[in-house]
């Protein structure tokens, strides 16, 4: 099932946005669609309007972060539920971390505002459009985004904390 | 009275109050902060400062070894630790696909109803405490003290569990364990109907909590409300149904759900889930005797620890034993969501792993967080007092918000 809707979702996408949709493939059950940044809004929308898809809510959303992926460092993961058909998809969206702006997506799901305050908190990503973006979780007076993988867990300047053999 | 102040107060320009409900306040249950503007006792509109007791969750998650996030994921709702618990191994074992044995997913069913039950007892007896009735939560706490030696009897701990294993449980259901059950089983339906008698048609109780702090189904969904509050407003939207996990497709209950989407339906949703998961646990009892007796995880022997008699003997059993502890077996690259009804709602581990030894992106869905966020939509105009009754009701627990 879960196969045929990544086929319909992925074709709806295709003849609407064309090559804005850079992949689609499954992750165990769910399917998973890497959106072009600048038309994330928009297909968010289209999925939402749409009469057969019509998805409808907002279960939850992340930041993402590759150091390594040059020119697309930071991400954002969007995940929307239909509920009535229980259908369920994966949006993802990478863009530079040089240039962290996405359109904000309250405008569609009121659930938002707090998610992206929360990615903006940890991840520096800025939602253009969002009616209250600040910190969150962390204090007001931080100055970096702590989720970014430069930032280790522990404390590096203990050498008890050392973990060779433990740590990642 | 005299003409003079007459004159003198229309000149006085309307003053408002501000109040700080929290962040440390009986009443918020919690650490959060509210910071209300106020006309008299009317809140004309409030903003909630949230992550008082953030612990950064995600990030910790990151450098350490699958089974060791398991201890994180008590301390997120940590009124129903078992089922965080299950859904963090659900999770990697989707992630794993490792298949775990029907007697262990029927076991599984009996620990996270009875933590449903403990969480739902909480927030309702809660609600009565809040709208002045002290002895139903008095009364009710006793069986939520025997939920609690039910979980010590099974894992030794009895708020932060960390109960189960990738792979299964820890150990078997003991045979006081089930004797404690079945204890629980004949006393609490006695003690809930007497907790119901309480409240349910109570005069006071009823005219304090219907119509406070409702919420329509459209902003529900809009603000992304699940589980009991959700149900509460007439959305029939339950993971276990929808989505089913632990073998739940076998059990027959109900979804109850309001209509008003207030305080009184909040409260009787999570009164009948109560009911429900007494039943489940039952059908789920008579599940496991038809099962082979003893079977207590699957064989995967790279993810479950060996007993540790073996752990001294066996070579085999001493090599994965000391694979697992120094977290020496990597798993498998991949990306998995998983969501289990918690005590709040759709409770969800998205997880991202790079072939190491520790998640390389740990993401959870905290059903608190995302509707909390409706709270100062919901508490404009209304009563201060009613306001304190309506974040009770939608059982915010300060861990799973600020995670």
């Amino acid at each position: 099932m879960s196969n045929t809707l990544l086929d319909t979702v992925n074709e709806k996408l295709k003849a609407k946005f064309g090559d804005g949709v850079l992949s689609a493939e499954m992750h165990y059950d769910f399917p998973v669609f890497t959106i072009r940044k600048d038309i994330i809004h928009d297909v968010i929308k289209f999925l939402k309007e749409d009469e057969e898809l019509a998805f409808g809510f907002l279960t939850t959303m992340c930041g993402l972060h590759y150091p390594d992926n040059k020119g697309h460092e930071l991400g954002v993961m969007y995940q929307l539920h239909n509920l009535p058909k229980n259908l369920r998809i994966r949006l993802k969206t990478f863009f530079s971390i040089s240039d962290p702006h996405i359109p904000t997506v309250t405008d569609l799901y009121p659930t938002a505002n707090w998610m992206e305050r929360q990615e903006y908190d940890f991840f520096g990503i800025i939602f253009k459009g969002h009616p209250n973006l600040k910190r969150i979780l962390n204090m007001d007076e931080m100055t970096y985004h702590p989720m970014r993988k430069e930032y280790p867990v522990e404390d590096g300047t203990r050498e008890d904390k050392d973990d060779k053999m433990f740590g990642r | 009275m005299s003409k003079e102040k007459n004159n003198n107060t229309d000149i006085i320009e309307k003053e408002y109050t501000t109040l700080n409900l929290g962040p440390t306040h009986p009443a918020t249950h919690g650490i959060f902060q509210n910071v209300l503007k106020m006309d008299g006792e009317i809140i004309l509109e409030g903003e909630s400062t949230v992550g008082y007791i953030h612990r950064a969750f995600e990030k910790i998650a990151e450098r350490r070894p699958y089974y060791q996030i398991t201890v994180l994921t008590d301390r997120l709702n940590y009124c129903s630790s078992p089922i965080n618990n299950m859904g963090w191994h659900m999770t990697v074992e989707k992630l794993l696909k490792i298949e775990v044995p029907k007697r262990v997913q029927y076991l599984r069913v009996i620990i996270m109803e009875l933590s449903r039950i403990a969480d739902h007892i909480i927030c309702n007896s809660v609600i009565g405490v809040d709208t002045g009735a002290m002895t139903g939560f008095l009364y009710i706490f006793q069986q939520r003290e025997s939920i609690y030696d039910i979980f010590e009897e099974l894992c030794g701990a009895r708020l932060t569990t960390n109960i189960g294993r990738i792979g299964g449980l820890e150990r078997d259901f003991t045979p006081k364990a089930w004797a404690l059950i079945d204890k629980f089983l004949k006393e609490f339906p006695d003690k809930l109907k007497e907790f119901e008698n309480l409240l349910m048609r109570n005069r006071i109780f009823m005219d304090r909590t219907v119509n406070c702090g409702p919420i329509s189904a459209e902003k529900a969904l809009g603000y992304g409300f699940t589980g009991p509050n959700l149900r509460a407003a007439g959305v029939d939207y339950d993971v276990r149904v929808m989505n089913p996990y632990s073998s739940y497709e076998e059990f027959e209950f109900t979804v109850p759900v309001g209509t008003q989407g207030d305080t009184y339906d909040r409260f009787m949703v999570r009164q009948e889930e109560m009911w429900q998961s007494l039943s489940i646990i039952k059908q789920a009892i008579e599940k496991v005797k038809k099962e082979p007796a003893g079977v207590y995880h699957a064989d995967v022997p790279e993810f479950f620890l060996p007993p540790k008699e073996e752990v001294y003997n066996n070579m085999e059993a001493l090599i994965y034993h000391f694979k697992i502890v120094m977290g020496e077996t990597d798993v498998p690259a991949g990306e998995v969501y998983h969501c289990v009804e918690g005590g709040n709602g759709e409770l969800g581990y998205y997880l991202i792993s790079d072939g190491g030894r520790a998640p390389y992106r740990m993401h959870i869905r905290r059903p608190c967080f995302i509707y909390y966020q409706a709270y100062t939509d919901m508490i404009k105009g209304t009563y201060l007092s009613d306001a304190i009754l309506t974040m009770s009701s939608m059982n915010v627990i300060a861990g799973e918000l600020d995670a």
